[in-house]
């Protein structure tokens, strides 16, 4: 029966392989409306609902994790100027923690204790994170007003948000990315 | 011979058949997946003959991710000889949309597993293929699959791929919302043993309800309620010669989750019916285990949490030991360190067999002015602890087999884990910032372990980290550290060295001293160095240097990872 499905997808990614390289630019991605996450108070939302809490905007979807020294790192960074890149794009930037049991109950009063203004939810099956092919964090990306993910980014190194936000003004503003 | 032959061609024209209808059933579907010029699409559509409009859109994705390492013998450092000189563990995820259906295979090689992975890793596959359907209050997988009940007190299969951890089951899970507010979930399969299957079939449910949108009148109130319950039972038939061994186990759990405004409450509580295994001994004692957390976030955050654990290595084979197997997960109330003497050294991991622990954990961010200087500082505190339970043996060996009897409110007399710590992080101005860390630990190594003869450690850890800015690209960071003990292997000294110019490039040099060892023929060195390339989704990172024998852990679970030295190539990719 496996090797039948084995067969018929390797079918399935040949027949894909074609029409998608026939064409210039890429297909787009939006956040699965499949996939659940959770709010900091338990509630579960479909995944979709993250790119849309800024219709029209542009959404940076970060993953991170509390135990995560360069996820800390960049958050912290994005927070001390997230006032002035919320005030010259609109962004809404959206913090998706990992954490396990272990640490899903620290998330919340470290974001507040941290003064951050993010939306946070809670992927802990790791789900989004398995649906979105993101191997390790922090995985950063970026998607326009219609939720449709354009560029994205693995790891941190300071000095990334400088490029991030210049990425959100040309998302804001309808320009091309440029890369 | 000449029938198996027949049948091989039949077999192959079966699957050329297989393949073709995929490629059929895909070419109507894939025009659709661009947003594509008409005479572009005309174009892809002219070309595969016909087309079904009615397909939904489908699309592709993937990851990849390969650790490889070539080891030296150094006998200083006791790497042992590595016969296969270079080892390589890869992944690579495909995932493939369509509409409500999603399908997904990773292809695993291990050639052999790196050092410090379990050998019975060695060789390659596809351990992981799913198919899932998704309807709007239904969903249905078949499969391998990830799944965690409440807390995972009773159930959690996870993937933590650094420590060569997977749980995944093999099986058929659904989970539906028939109403509002309800969530249940149900599987049946057979826990992933490295490139095979647990011969113990696994049966679980769950069921959720969240009290604010299944009330009338509730679902605008500050006060959220969620309560849930879950049962899981494993089979595992007994061809034990001496005992009469339950062929089925079932465990049980309950749980609540109230939040109102920054307050936050989630309590849990598992019952595990008798389950003799090696680990405990084959003693017939039920297990319990009890996670209690609070919180409250507000200017300050405040995570106060407490656990109690009673006999609950719950895994798939009676018969194993060790972190492979686990049907639960029992997290550690200790912060997860991330500096590499604090979290690498004297790392702690629950003791399922028996643990009484705490934890309070208080952040806060000291507003800009005064005190917390232009910028504002961060201040975190915390402060954990772990002890054995209270134990008092039966003899009743010959009897009842219970083992021990003990008292659910007392604390065993044996420490196990003492954590005190403190972490500063501020910036000074537009160029410089810094971390400082201090953490006092004691270490039970015999019983976290589960060694002889090293007794407790108590040490004291230093951290100083400064990052330097450059230009808003160019970065330079020195973290130093020390650990200071008497015991064991003596204190520790590191210096570590990061240039980074983002967002491409990154180089850094390291050194860990043993400086007071006390055989001063151990007093070693052990230096290294990295560099990598990162561009957009993909990492590359080259290194070369002596690696210390140590304990990597992620999320309380550890493993041993032996000495090495050698050259590291790290490359992970996704689209």
């Amino acid at each position: 029966m496996f090797f039948r499905l084995l067969w018929i997808s390797g079918g399935v990614v040949l027949g894909l392989v074609r029409p998608a390289w026939a064409q210039q630019s890429p297909p787009t991605r939006l956040l699965p409306a499949t996939v659940q996450v959770r709010t900091l108070d338990g509630k579960s939302v479909p995944a979709n609902t993250l790119g849309a809490l800024a219709p029209g905007k542009p959404t940076i979807v970060a993953f991170w994790a509390t135990w995560c020294k360069p996820c800390i790192a960049e958050l912290t960074n994005i927070a001390e100027e997230y006032a002035d890149w919320q005030r010259e794009s609109g962004v809404q930037l959206v913090a998706v923690s990992i954490d396990d049991t272990r640490n899903a109950a620290k998330v919340a009063p470290l974001v507040r204790g941290k003064g951050w203004e993010y939306a946070v939810y809670l992927d802990q099956n790791q789900d989004l994170k398995r649906a979105l092919n993101v191997t390790n964090v922090p995985h950063t990306f970026l998607l326009n007003g219609a939720g449709e993910i354009v560029w994205q980014h693995n790891a941190y190194q300071e000095g990334d948000e400088v490029h991030l936000r210049e990425l959100a003004r040309r998302v804001a503003n309808g320009q091309p990315l440029g890369e | 011979m000449r029938k198996k032959g027949t049948l091989a061609a039949a077999q192959r024209v079966k699957r050329c058949l297989l393949i073709g209808w995929g490629l059929l059933q895909l070419h109507g579907a894939a025009g659709q997946v661009l947003p594509t010029t008409a005479g572009a699409g005309v174009g892809a559509n002219a070309a595969s003959g016909t087309s079904s409009p009615s397909l939904p859109a489908a699309a592709l994705h993937g990851d990849l991710q390969l650790d490889a390492q070539t080891y030296r013998p150094d006998a200083a450092i006791g790497a042992p000889v590595v016969p296969e000189r270079l080892r390589a563990n890869t992944f690579a995820n495909l995932l493939l949309t369509a509409g409500a259906f999603s399908a997904g295979v990773r292809y695993e090689a291990y050639l052999p597993p790196l050092q410090g992975f379990d050998p019975r890793y060695r060789g390659q596959g596809f351990p992981y293929r799913f198919l899932r359907y998704d309807a709007r209050r239904l969903h249905v997988t078949v499969g391998n699959f990830y799944e965690q009940f409440g807390n995972g007190l009773i159930f959690r299969a996870y993937e933590e791929r650094n420590l060569g951890l997977d749980n995944s089951i093999d099986g058929l899970r659904v989970q539906a919302e028939p109403h509002a507010g309800i969530r249940l979930t149900g599987l049946v399969g057979r826990q992933r043993f490295f490139f095979d299957k647990s011969p113990t079939i696994v049966r679980g449910l769950d069921a959720e309800f969240s009290l604010n949108d299944l009330l009338p009148g509730l679902d605008s109130a500050a006060t959220r309620v969620t309560v849930g319950g879950s049962f899981v039972s494993k089979y595992q038939a007994d061809d034990d010669p001496t005992y009469v061994l339950p062929e089925n186990v079932g465990a049980g759990a309950g749980r609540l989750t109230l939040t109102h405004g920054g307050f936050a409450l989630n309590a849990e509580y598992a019952h595990k019916a008798n389950d003799p295994t090696f680990t405990n001994s084959y003693i017939y004692r039920p297990g319990r285990a009890a996670l209690l957390s609070a919180s409250w976030s507000g200017a300050v955050g405040v995570v106060a949490a407490v656990k109690r654990v009673e006999n609950m290595d719950f895994r798939v084979d009676r018969a194993s030991s060790g972190a492979y197997g686990a049907l639960n997960f029992l997290p550690a109330l200790t912060r997860q360190h991330t500096y590499a003497l604090a979290a690498t050294l004297y790392p702690y991991a629950t003791q399922p067999l028996g643990e009484v622990a705490g934890q309070v954990e208080v952040t806060y961010h000291v507003p800009k002015g005064g005190l917390g200087g232009a910028y504002g500082t961060d201040i975190s505190f915390n402060m954990s602890a772990a002890n054995g339970i209270d134990r008092r043996r039966l003899n009743d060996e010959q009897t009842t087999r219970q083992g021990y009897a003990s008292a659910f409110f007392k604390p065993g007399p044996t420490v196990l884990f003492r954590d005190y710590n403190l972490e500063l992080h501020r910036r000074f101005s537009p160029r410089w910032k810094a971390n400082f860390a201090y953490l006092h630990l004691t270490y039970n190594k015999d019983a976290v372990q589960g060694l002889e003869g090293y007794g407790t450690v108590q040490a004291h850890v230093v951290v100083v980290d400064v990052l330097h800015k450059f230009s808003p690209r160019h970065s330079l960071r020195l973290e130093t550290q020390t650990l200071q003990t008497r015991q064991d292997q003596g204190a520790w000294a590191m210096a570590l060295l990061e240039y980074t110019h983002s967002p491409h490039f990154f180089a850094t040099i390291y050194d860990q001293w043993n400086y007071a060892n006390p055989h001063p023929e151990q007093r070693l060195h052990y230096l290294g160095g990295q560099v990598g390339y990162v561009g957009g989704t993909t990492r590359l990172a080259l290194g070369y240097g002596r690696q210390r024998a140590g304990i990597v852990c992620v999320g309380g679970v550890c493993r041993f990872v032996p000495a090495s030295n050698g050259a590291s190539l790290s490359l992970t990719s996704s689209f």
